[in-house]
């Protein structure tokens, strides 16, 4: 299972969090802290993997941002890592070559899309097409929901 | 695109959204906490005011906040009112907000069970979608408990996307509420069967959960995965169920060998590296294949092939060995994380034949690393590695402790405790090395200076602590104790932290103690006297240590002494005495010893041995006695009574005190110089300064002539054995002991240098051996260890929210009540209104609810659609809702085919057969059933008839019920509301396929933009251009038709001229638009 899934800059900014327990804030921080120094003292061309706790980390760069995915101890590395760049593919199919301002500016985006990949720590599916499709749909029925068309019919004739 | 629209719509409504709150915070980077904070009013003004869209925008604002480190519990109910909001976008944000920011504790969750419950069954899949992925990240013990029966009749909904996530969702309700296991198992068995792959991915990815922490229950379904694996071709699904497998095949052994062939097939076959490694991890005899990996030039492969490596340590130990110098490679590598796991591995690597070579190499390491983590870690794992399984690998401690003080050499490291704890617990476990320890550790009381250094946070000053309480313990083996206690109260020992002062000085006094006693019967009481005086001069700097540990060790003690000394002097013999302060031996007691203490029969812990102290007297006295405990403290006569003399001492000594710390800042900097030149004069020259080897302790004998010696010892004996054997076998002339000679030493063969006696820990008689102490009580998923073969028991159902109304409500009146209400005619068509209002909610169906029936006892509501993949199938979804207070069972659905529309029924079944409806139903409860039907052609509006026959059961009897309705499938109900652009619209209109007709409808007496709206709701149509009174307007229908609307509007007139590629559906939904209009 997976535990969380931090995005963060080289500066050490975060940009994204997803928690799939609960945990309380002085807990996440924490965790986001001890992640950030480790993940970014990494010299560049080391491997992807690093032992923390109980937890596996699996971390990966894409251009300034840093993906960084903790998982359980019997989790496949390589599937994490395939799971983030998955998530990086899924971001950049939306965004349309995605960088780490659409992150910032649309994050509640980036969430939406992660939320229909993973769901309570494992993999929701399996297929690219069917979360695009499941986030086109959700974003359509948002801009449903915003024609001034529907605020009329709620009153009535 | 979509998402620029959007953006858009959000921009116009709102003044500073998220976007511009990011923007801000950005260009606000120097007082960025200023910006916030006025950011932070401006959101909780927001949440004030009544418009849900305000809301929703604040707290998607506040999610962004709290992801920079802001504390935004305080708006947690106002989250919770978003997420209740009808619509999506809202509804969307609100979940996502809870998800980041709920965790157990948060109080409002409590608020939210009703709310969930209902998204969970709303009739918009993406509203149930938000509700589960939130409640994923917040789920408590109590919503999982309300909730799981709401989300395990999720699992078979009719939407794989509601499934998958339904499924995934069941795993953390289990955790949160174990009961729930048993009842929903074979609904999730159920899934590993669905025909989407992502709910069966999602069921693969829940049950190798579930199996992994508790694999024996699971072990029945092997056949099943086993099938799965054979057939399956997603990689990502194929490494869960080969972890699975992991998990079960020790608890089965035949499934090994079913395995290998499969596994050996994909081996082969995958060119995914994660499933390869999968595979191998698997089938853990692959350790040439695992010596690849980490040949790999690839740093990650590297590190997964000795991590797979340390896995089949475990069970292979003498396959991995072989691979010692691959590992030892390792070491050297520039990544830290590889280098760790070659350390890991190396720890369960040791034997006694090699723990001296491997200790070697990670000297050389030690001395080479670089930073202090991994130095660190090096310092730990050598030592882990050593005192492993009680320091079974050990043959020679004096190599051992060798190796603690060559340890002590290392600079900044943390772990200066810990080299401490080994030293004194070998020193007191292994009696026959205390002469040796006490030895090598007078030497480094010698050389503290080394040890200290110049910089007191230097953590290897704690060994020091290890290094006097040694020499004190054990001071009968010191060869000159009387230059021990000199090196012990010199005056830089003042400067250590006060917990090594005070061992100091306790030990001095035990050292005192051996001085007197070996000199006692001695004529010359020279030495004598002088300890004592020794101990006179140096001790009154301890007693003014700011340390009250010390101080009162010290005042004790030269208290003591300064009596002696009177003693001595008038020839008295004390040393027995003095000794007898400190005899006695110390035994090291196992951790547990105390849990496992047994408790005497007839003693209750729990009783009170007086009575217990009223409420009044414990909250009124007590704080009275703790003040009046704690002054006399203040009034210790050693404070008060301080006379100017003993103050203009104190003073010169504080100044020396400070002249000897570095750290102090002084008045004239030149003394700091003199200082260390003089202290440098007095103890540097014994260090050799020799740059191969780095910073040697003097008179300390170094590791490597132990690792020689030991050597040479093993071969002694060896050579000893071999003579024994010989003769032996001279003298019995039987060549059966020949095997024995040639091979290589087996482990048993290596003698430990001296007998050593390592003293076990001391456990409690009668203790009571058990290991349940193992276990982590507080592991969630030990809960979950259920039996899932075993039938369900009525008790453990999963309660269904309105079991306590029918408990409430049995009485015989309502029961005749009920009989009469079930036998009335259904009311068909009751209230308008009502269905209006869904529809408002209903907003993303494509299709309208088209009919729907009420019996009193029974209401059934249905909502007819179109299934976009097939243009031959329309999903009629029908709620079917318990209005009565008795149970509801057997409900069958059937309806008359026509030729053109007929119901989809189960292969095998007459085309007259009745479906039965896959639930029952309690009082009260509502649920939902779906069925697919065929349609041919489409331009006709249809009405299919149908009836429902059920069985109305209450405790003493139950009756047969029958509803009949009516279904009408109108040509809107095939139309999908699609949208088009405007160059794409004329496109359409240009290219003449279009067959035209028009309408005019009189007296319409709204707005346009309501008249608009209605066409859009009711007919399923997008506006794709409006010009003041005048707008195109697009649909399509599910097999393809395209339809397309101008509305022109003058006075209360409105013509509608259509086109459309087929003309009869064009005529019905021009019908049917007409008679939206006529109705109001």
């Amino acid at each position: 299972m997976m535990r969380f899934l931090l995005l963060f800059s080289r500066q050490g900014k975060l940009r994204l969090q997803k928690w799939f327990t609960a945990m309380t804030d002085r807990e996440k921080k924490k965790i986001i802290r001890e992640m950030t120094t480790i993940v970014l003292a990494r010299q560049p061309r080391s491997c992807n993997f690093l032992q923390w706790k109980d937890l596996k980390i699996i971390y990966k760069r894409y251009a300034s941002l840093y993906f960084c995915l903790g998982v359980e101890n019997q989790e496949n590395e390589l599937l994490a890592l395939e799971v983030i760049h998955r998530y990086v593919e899924l971001l950049d199919k939306y965004f349309g070559n995605v960088c780490e301002l659409d992150i910032i500016f649309n994050f509640e985006k980036a969430y939406f899309i992660l939320d229909e990949f993973l769901m309570g720590g494992e993999i929701q599916e399996t297929s690219k097409q069917i979360v695009n499709r499941a986030i086109e749909s959700s974003d359509m029925l948002q801009e449903d929901d915003h024609s001034e068309w529907y605020e009329v019919e709620l009153f009535g004739p | 695109m979509a998402l620029k629209i959007v953006k858009g719509s959000i921009d116009r409504m709102f003044d500073k959204n998220l976007q511009d709150l990011v923007r801000g915070i950005r260009n606000h980077k120097e007082d960025e906490a200023k910006y916030i904070s006025t950011c932070i009013d401006e959101i909780k003004q927001e949440l004030k005011q009544d418009n849900i869209a305000v809301k929703a925008n604040a707290v998607c604002k506040l999610t962004y906040l709290q992801m920079l480190g802001y504390d935004v519990s305080w708006a947690a109910f106002n989250i919770v009112e978003v997420m209740s909001s009808s619509k999506f976008t809202y509804k969307r944000i609100g979940y996502l907000a809870a998800s980041q920011c709920f965790h157990e504790s948060t109080d409002v969750i409590m608020l939210t069970t009703n709310q969930i419950r209902k998204d969970l069954s709303s009739p918009n899949q993406y509203d149930t979608g938000v509700a589960l992925t939130g409640l994923s990240c917040f789920v408590t013990p109590d919503l999982a408990r309300d909730l799981a029966n709401d989300i395990m009749t999720l699992m078979s909904h009719t939407k794989p996307y509601i499934r998958k996530k339904a499924v995934l969702i069941m795993y953390k309700v289990f955790l949160k509420y174990p009961e729930s296991l048993r009842p929903a198992f074979p609904r999730l068995k159920e899934k590993l069967e669905d025909p989407d792959p992502g709910v069966q991915s999602a069921a693969v990815n829940v049950i190798c959960e579930l199996a992994r922490r508790n694999p024996k229950n699971y072990l029945s379904l092997a056949p099943l995965f086993f099938k799965l694996m054979t057939s399956s071709t997603n990689n990502w699904v194929l490494i869960k169920i080969i972890k699975l497998f992991g998990a079960l095949t020790p608890l089965e052994p035949r499934l090994g060998k079913k395995l290998i062939e499969p596994l050996t097939n994909l081996i082969h076959s995958t060119s995914a590296m994660s499933l390869l490694y999968e595979c191998v991890n698997t089938v853990i005899l692959c350790v040439q294949k695992l010596r690849i990996l980490i040949e790999d030039s690839d740093q990650n492969l590297k590190y997964l092939g000795l991590l797979a490596m340390s896995k089949i340590l475990k069970t292979h130990p003498k396959s991995v060995q072989s691979h010692k110098d691959l590992i030892l490679q390792c070491l050297d590598d520039k990544d830290e994380s590889i280098r760790l796991r070659a350390l890991d591995l190396l720890y369960g690597m040791v034997s006694k034949k090699n723990l001296m070579e491997i200790v070697k190499k990670l000297m050389l390491h030690v001395d080479k690393a670089e930073g202090t983590t991994y130095r660190d870690e090096l310092l730990t794992k050598i030592i882990d590695i050593c005192s492993q399984s009680n320091y079974q690998y050990i043959t020679n401690f004096e190599w051992y402790i060798s190796i603690l003080v060559e340890l002590t050499r290392l600079e900044g490291t943390r772990h200066g405790h810990l080299i401490a704890s080994q030293m004194l617990d070998v020193a007191i476990r292994v009696k026959a090395i205390r002469a040796f320890a006490v030895a090598q550790m007078a030497t480094l009381l010698d050389n503290a200076h080394l040890l200290t250094g110049n910089t007191q946070r230097n953590g290897i000053c704690e060994v020091l602590y290890a290094a006097a309480w040694i020499c004190g313990e054990f001071s009968e083996h010191l060869e000159n104790p009387m230059q021990t206690l000199e090196a012990m109260l010199r005056p830089k020992v003042a400067t250590l932290p006060g917990h090594i002062q005070a061992v100091y000085v306790q030990n001095s006094a035990k050292l005192f103690a051996t001085v007197l006693k070996s000199q006692e019967g001695d004529t010359d009481s020279t030495t004598t006297q002088e300890a004592s005086q020794l101990m006179i001069d140096r001790l009154p700097l301890f007693v003014q240590s700011a340390n009250l540990e010390v101080q009162e060790r010290a005042s004790c003690i030269l208290q003591l002494v300064k009596y002696i000394q009177k003693l001595q002097q008038k020839d008295v013999e004390v040393a027995e005495e003095v000794c007898a302060l400190f005899a006695g031996e110390l035994n090291p007691v196992a951790p547990k010893a105390q849990k496992k203490v047994p408790v005497p029969e007839g003693l209750d812990l729990d009783a009170w041995i007086n009575e217990p102290p009223s409420e009044s007297e414990s909250e009124d006295e007590q704080p009275k006695a703790i003040f009046t405990k704690e002054e006399p403290k203040h009034s210790r006569p050693r404070h008060t009574e301080v006379d100017e003399k003993e103050l203009a001492r104190r003073r010169e000594a504080r100044k020396q005190e400070q002249a000897n710390n570095p750290f102090y800042i002084k008045a004239s900097p030149s003394s700091q110089k003199v200082y260390q030149d003089t202290s440098g004069v007095e103890h540097i020259p014994v260090v050799q300064i020799d740059l191969s080897v780095p910073l040697k302790v003097p008179g300390l004998p170094m590791s490597d002539q132990y690792v020689k010696l030991e050597e040479e010892r093993r071969q002694k004996v060896r050579a000893e054995k071999k003579k024994k054997e010989k003769k032996k076998r001279k003298e019995k002339r039987s060549g059966r002991g020949r095997k024995h000679d040639s091979g290589p030493e087996s482990e048993e063969d290596i003698a430990p240098a001296h007998m050593v006696d390592i003293v076990t820990e001391e456990m409690p008689e009668n203790a009571l051996p058990s290991d349940d102490d193992e276990r982590d009580p507080s592991d969630p998923h030990k809960a979950l260890d259920i039996d899932l073969d075993k039938p369900l028991a009525d008790n453990e159902k999963l309660p269904v929210r309105s079991h306590r109304a029918v408990e409430a409500q049995k009485s015989p009146v309502e029961d005749g009540e009920r009989e009469n209400a079930a036998s009335q005619e259904p009311k068909k068509k009751s209230s308008k209104d009502k269905k209006e209002k869904k529809k408002d909610k209903d907003r993303d169906r494509k299709v309208k609810v088209q009919d729907y029936s009420t019996l009193t006892s029974l209401s059934v509501v249905c909502d007819i659609q179109g299934n976009l993949q097939d243009g031959s199938q329309v999903v009629v979804s029908v709620i079917f809702e318990n209005k009565c207070e008795s149970f509801l069972k057997s409900m069958e659905f059937n309806v008359l085919d026509s030729l053109n529309s007929k119901l989809q029924r189960p292969e095998g079944s007459g085309p007259h057969d009745g479906l039965v409806v896959p639930f029952q139903l309690p009082p009260g409860v509502s649920n939902e059933a779906r069925f697919v039907f065929t349609v041919q052609s489409i331009v006709m509006p249809q009405k299919l008839k149908g009836t429902l026959t059920f069985i109305v059961k209450n405790e003493d009897s139950s009756t047969h019920e029958k509803l009949d309705f009516k279904l009408h499938f109108t040509c809107t109900s095939y139309l999908i509301t699609t949208p088009c652009y405007s160059d794409a619209f004329a496109k359409l209109l240009e290219s003449g396929d279009l067959k035209s007709s028009s309408i005019r409808l009189e007296g319409v007496n709204m707005p346009f933009h309501h008249l608009l709206a209605r066409i859009c709701f009711h007919h399923h149509f997008s506006v794709v251009e409006r010009i003041d009174s005048c707008a195109s307007m697009y649909s399509r229908s599910i097999q393809g038709h395209h339809v397309c609307l101008l509305v022109k509007t003058s006075a209360q007139t409105v013509s509608i001229d259509a086109k459309c590629d087929e003309p009869t559906l064009l005529g019905n939904v021009l019908d049917e638009i007409k008679q939206t209009f006529s109705q109001c």
